[in-house]
This record gives structure tokens, C-alpha cells and sequence, in this order.
């Protein structure tokens, strides 16, 4: 055994995808030795942290030893790096719930093209994480199952919906793990957690075997602990796939960033959220970050996009539109859960689904069906559909003077477990920066920036659409001049 | 502001039930959450077209030919109620 600093157990509250890759490569430590590290990492602090809903010892253990089996030679790049997955994620074999009563049990008979695609490559699966109920939500607090905690501060939210995967590479759960962004889903618990979050451009990633949320939003991405570790991964997962007929690929590969300066590069800083929603603390850092990107010799300078304060209510229009007819296949005919008792078709649907959601889920559902009803379609979703016209022109404007766009990705930091939870339009408006990005299926990326009284802040890059390889790069020059500290001082108190 | 009546008959065509505290309860939310979605309203929407497509993708096509897929084992095994590989419901009321 020769785990890396010597004989004694792998320390992997640093790692990150790239390092762990290396120290497979040169051969100081085996795929087994590196996941049983992870496997122990998550024993000693996920009762805390409660990221995962479940852990996958056997399998994880299992696709280990295969790959420590093979001569080092004969292996492709990232065979060996663990992973952690949202429950979104269809697993072949591996129980899949979306956080939801009504698929618990569920187990997929198929890949989603992702996990293929990860499987392909040798990556290891630590397990299913916590996320929103069906992805609906801003704090992982509408789990059906538990709430994860912020590694940051335990009586904190995490973010969500993508909370598991945000505080477990936080917390160095794993090395980096896969979520998925609708509207912030990514990037939001990425600023909250400190972590990097990256929503690629709408397409850029197959959604086949994602369970559905909102299809025209919905993309999946993800949380690292730098921007190489998200540029390798979106490497891993992008590309255009004949299951999902809105998928296209990038148009180039993002390869490795290693830009080192922002010269000749104009940053448009988005005035709409530089007001009063834009808490104190978040302000200073995000300030702090802009004159850093100004030191590496980029231009920044005010841009107004009049729309984007509207974006929220048309996001949740459309979004719930979207949610109440994917929902509509959860009648407990061919999978999940279907309620006890059932003396006719009609009453079992409805039994089903009243036991089956989750009160967030439910109130979608019913926003979506009455935004589509009879005598409202009009007056609400059609123009919502044109509220998002308005807003994909706005940023289409923005992007004739300014490469990049910038903004908080969050207006707050971490706020506490129950403080949004029983009002659901301060919950929503915890989306507030980044909703917009996602009604224009344009590409942005969540990297820390510093910390507010101890809690990170997060800074939101946009790009136009398929310009990841740049937008990478520049969040890479800037990661590197702001230089934060994404690990968690986390105590292990288990295992 | 929504009715009584549109929630027990949204609540309806979606398949939802809901007791008395609860319905009380989502009537003040969904109309609170209307009410805010109105702000749509005082935007200039005129000529726009409502996006269809984020990124105006058109149609894709593929050839039409056979692939293999799931079994009819694998494809009903989620099932709650399966016989001879088919799914059983309830009788329709």
C-alpha cells in the first residue's frame, strides 16, 4: 500500500477529480484504496451533513476492484475517480427516487445516457444525493426524505435543488458530483456551498433518463471544487444524443483552461442586481471580485437588462406549465408508489398521486394546470412564452457590447433551515440572478468569490450560447487571481 | 385572486385531493402567487412572439429503422401490479 503522503490513510478533504487522476496514474494510490477513502470520508461526516440519500458501498467497491484489475496501461484517463450523483439521475439497477415518496423504490431498468457515458469512462458511483422534491425548490428542504445541511454551518440550507451535490463536494464527500440546473438548481447551491457550479448551454448535454422537471429548462451540469475539475466533466458528459432530440453537443470541446489574464475581454455587470435585493455582504465580495477581473486587465462596465426582474414570475409560469404535464405520468400504473386502496381507476390516480407528492410538488402542479386552463393560457403562459422573448432579446443585445455578463449568483448567502420554507415566493426568489440565464438557454458558472461573515458567496458568469470553452477560461484566470479556500472545516465525529 | 371553485376544480384535472385545511390553505398561497405572476402584465409584450424554443431548434429527424429496447420483462418489472406481463389497474369507475 502506498496511498499518497505515505502509509497512512488518504486524507481527501483536498482532493480535487484532476489530483485524484494523477495519484491513479502514478500509481500511489488503487481505485479501491481511493474509494474506500471516499466511502470512509462520507461514514465520518454525511450523518452531519446528510448529503446523500444513498450510499452504493458494494457497487462503488465493485467497479473499483474491476478497474484496479486492469494494468494501469490499458486504462482511460478518469477510470478510478469517484463520483456522486443527484437522484435525478436514472441508474441502471440503482434505486432512483427524484427526493419523492412516489418513485421510493423505484429502480431504473436503464442508463441515462450521462451514466453510460460515465460508466464508459470508469468513473466510480458513490451514490444517489439529496435534492428538492422533483428538483422544485431552493433549499433541499422539499426532500421527501431529510434535510441536507450546509457544510458550512449546519443550520444552514445548502441551496438546491441541488443541495446534495453541492454539500458533498463541500464537505469532500467525493471529488465532484453531477446536479441538475432549471433554474439555478446548480449554481445556487454551488454559491451557497463554495464549491464551483456549472449549467451548461441548453442542449449541451443529453436529458435522456433525467427525470423531467420543466423540459424546456431543464440541463444538466456540474458541482467541482475548481473550474478544470467542471471543464473535464462537462468534457465527460456533453454531446449530442439520438434519445434526447434537444440535445447538440458543444460546439467545441472545453478542454483545459489555463488562461491567465482577461485582456481585451469586456464584463457587462447586470445593473438589475446590484440593488436593494443584493444583500451588503454579497455586494462587498462581488465588488472585490470585479476589481480583480479589472487587475486582470478586464473592461467592466454597467449594463442594463430591463427584463430579467421579471424573469422569476415568467420562469415559474412556464416552469410549472411544464412540471404539471411531465407529472401527469405519475398515476401508480407502471411504476412507484400506488396507494392501498383503490376501488376504481379514478380513485386510484388520485390516491396515488395525493400520497405520492410532497407540498411543494403539489402546488406546482396546480399553478401549471391552472396557468394552461381554459380562459387563462393567454393571459398567463403565452405571456410568460413572451416575457422569455423579451428576455432572450435583452441578453442577445447585452452580447453585442459585452463578451461575458456578471452577477451574484445568489443575493444572499446561506440562509437558515425554516426561514423560507412556509413563504414559497421568498423561496423563489432565491433564483432571482439566475433564472433568467436559464429562460435564455445561455450558459453560466457559479465560482467562489470569498465569504460573507463566514458563508461563501458565489459569482455568477454568463456567456452566449456554446461559448463554454471561453467562459471556462475566464472563470479559471479569475478562480486563480481570487484564490478562496473551497474546503469546509468539517470535524469528523463518525466512523 | 382565485376562487374556491378553481382550486377544487384545477385540483380535479390534476388528479389531487385535497381536506378542508388544505385547500383553505392552497387558496391563499395560489392566489398570493397569481397575484405576483400578474407583475407579467405591465410589461410592453406587444409583437413578441412567445419563445417556443430557447435556442430555435428545428425539427430533427432520423432514420426510421428498428433498435432493440427494453424487454417487456424489464419494462414492466417497476410495475405495482403486474400478471403475464401486463400492468393491472382497477376497474374504471
Amino acid at each position: 500500500m502506498s496511498a499518497a503522503g505515505g502509509g497512512a490513510a488518504l486524507d481527501v478533504t483536498t482532493l480535487t477529480a484532476y489530483r485524484c487522476r494523477e495519484l491513479l496514474a502514478r500509481g500511489d494510490v488503487s481505485a479501491t484504496e481511493l474509494t474506500r477513502a471516499y466511502l470512509d470520508r462520507i461514514a465520518a461526516v454525511d450523518e452531519q451533513v446528510q448529503a446523500f440519500l444513498r450510499v452504493d458501498e458494494s457497487g462503488a467497491m465493485a467497479a473499483a476492484a474491476a478497474v484496479d484489475a486492469k494494468p494501469r496501461s490499458g486504462r482511460q484517463p478518469w477510470e478510478g475517480v469517484p463520483i456522486g450523483l443527484k437522484d435525478i439521475f436514472c441508474v441502471k439497477g440503482v434505486e432512483t427516487t427524484c427526493a419523492s415518496r412516489i418513485l421510493k423504490d423505484y429502480i431504473p431498468p436503464y442508463d441515462a445516457t450521462i451514466i453510460a457515458k460515465l460508466r464508459t469512462a470508469g468513473l466510480i458511483f458513490l451514490g444517489k444525493l439529496n435534492m428538492d422534491e422533483f428538483a422544485m425548490g431552493s433549499s433541499t428542504e422539499n426532500s421527501a426524505f431529510h434535510t441536507t445541511r450546509n457544510p458550512w454551518d449546519f443550520d444552514r440550507v445548502p441551496g438546491g435543488s441541488s443541495g446534495g451535490s453541492a454539500a458533498c463536494v463541500a464537505a469532500s464527500e467525493a471529488p465532484w458530483a453531477l446536479g441538475t440546473d432549471t433554474g439555478g438548481s446548480i449554481r445556487q447551491p454551488a454559491s451557497l456551498c463554495g464549491v464551483v457550479g456549472l449549467r451548461p448551454t441548453y442542449g449541451a448535454v443529453s436529458r435522456y433518463g433525467v427525470i423531467a422537471f420543466a423540459s424546456s429548462l431543464d440541463q444538466v451540469g456540474t458541482l467541482t471544487r475548481d473550474v478544470r475539475d467542471a471543464a473535464a466533466l462537462l468534457d465527460l458528459i456533453a454531446g449530442r444524443d439520438a434519445m434526447d432530440c434537444t440535445s447538440t453537443g458543444l460546439s467545441e470541446p472545453a478542454g483545459t483552461p489555463g488562461r491567465a489574464d482577461l485582456r481585451g475581454l469586456r464584463f457587462g455587470v447586470i445593473e438589475e442586481y446590484m440593488g436593494e435585493a443584493c444583500r451588503s455582504g454579497v455586494r462587498e465580495v462581488f465588488d472585490a471580485a470585479v476589481d480583480s477581473i479589472s487587475a486582470l486587465g478586464g473592461v467592466c462596465e454597467v449594463v442594463s437588462l430591463p427584463s430579467v426582474e421579471r424573469g422569476v414570475a415568467a420562469y415559474y409560469l412556464i416552469a410549472a406549465s411544464e412540471a404539471g404535464s411531465n407529472l401527469a405520468r405519475f398515476d401508480g400504473v407502471r411504476y412507484g408508489h400506488r396507494t392501498e386502496h383503490s376501488e376504481d381507476l379514478y380513485e386510484m390516480y388520485v390516491r396515488t398521486r395525493s400520497e405520492g407528492f410532497g407540498p411543494e410538488v403539489k402546488r406546482r402542479i396546480m399553478i401549471g394546470a391552472y396557468a394552461l386552463s381554459a380562459g387563462y393560457y393567454d393571459a398567463y403562459y403565452a405571456q410568460a412564452q413572451r416575457a422569455r422573448t423579451l428576455i432572450i432579446q435583452d441578453f442577445a443585445r447585452a452580447f453585442e457590447r459585452f463578451d461575458f455578463l456578471i452577477s451574484p449568483t445568489s443575493p444572499t448567502v446561506a440562509f437558515e433551515i425554516g426561514e423560507r420554507a412556509a413563504d414559497p415566493l421568498a423561496m423563489y426568489l432565491s433564483d432571482l440572478c439566475t433564472v433568467p440565464v436559464s429562460l435564455a438557454a445561455l450558459p453560466g458558472i457559479s465560482i467562489p468569490a470569498g465569504f460573507s461573515a463566514g458563508l461563501p458567496v458565489g459569482f455568477q458568469i454568463i456567456g452566449p450560447h456554446f461559448s463554454e470553452r471561453g467562459l471556462l477560461n475566464v472563470a479559471y484566470a479569475l478562480e486563480q487571481s481570487l484564490d478562496v479556500n473551497t474546503v469546509a472545516p468539517l470535524a469528523e465525529t463518525a466512523g | 385572486m382565485i376562487s374556491r371553485q378553481e382550486v377544487e376544480h384545477v385540483a380535479r384535472l390534476t388528479r389531487l385531493r385535497f381536506d378542508e385545511d388544505e385547500l383553505c390553505r392552497l387558496q391563499a398561497e395560489l392566489g398570493r402567487i397569481i397575484d405576483w405572476v400578474e407583475q407579467l402584465a405591465g410589461l410592453d409584450l406587444s409583437g413578441l412572439e412567445p419563445t417556443s424554443h430557447a435556442a430555435s431548434l428545428k425539427n430533427v429527424l432520423r432514420a426510421d429503422e428498428p433498435v432493440a429496447g427494453l424487454s417487456q420483462e424489464e419494462a414492466v418489472a417497476n410495475g405495482p401490479d403486474v400478471e403475464q406481463g401486463q400492468f393491472v389497474v382497477p376497474r374504471i369507475g
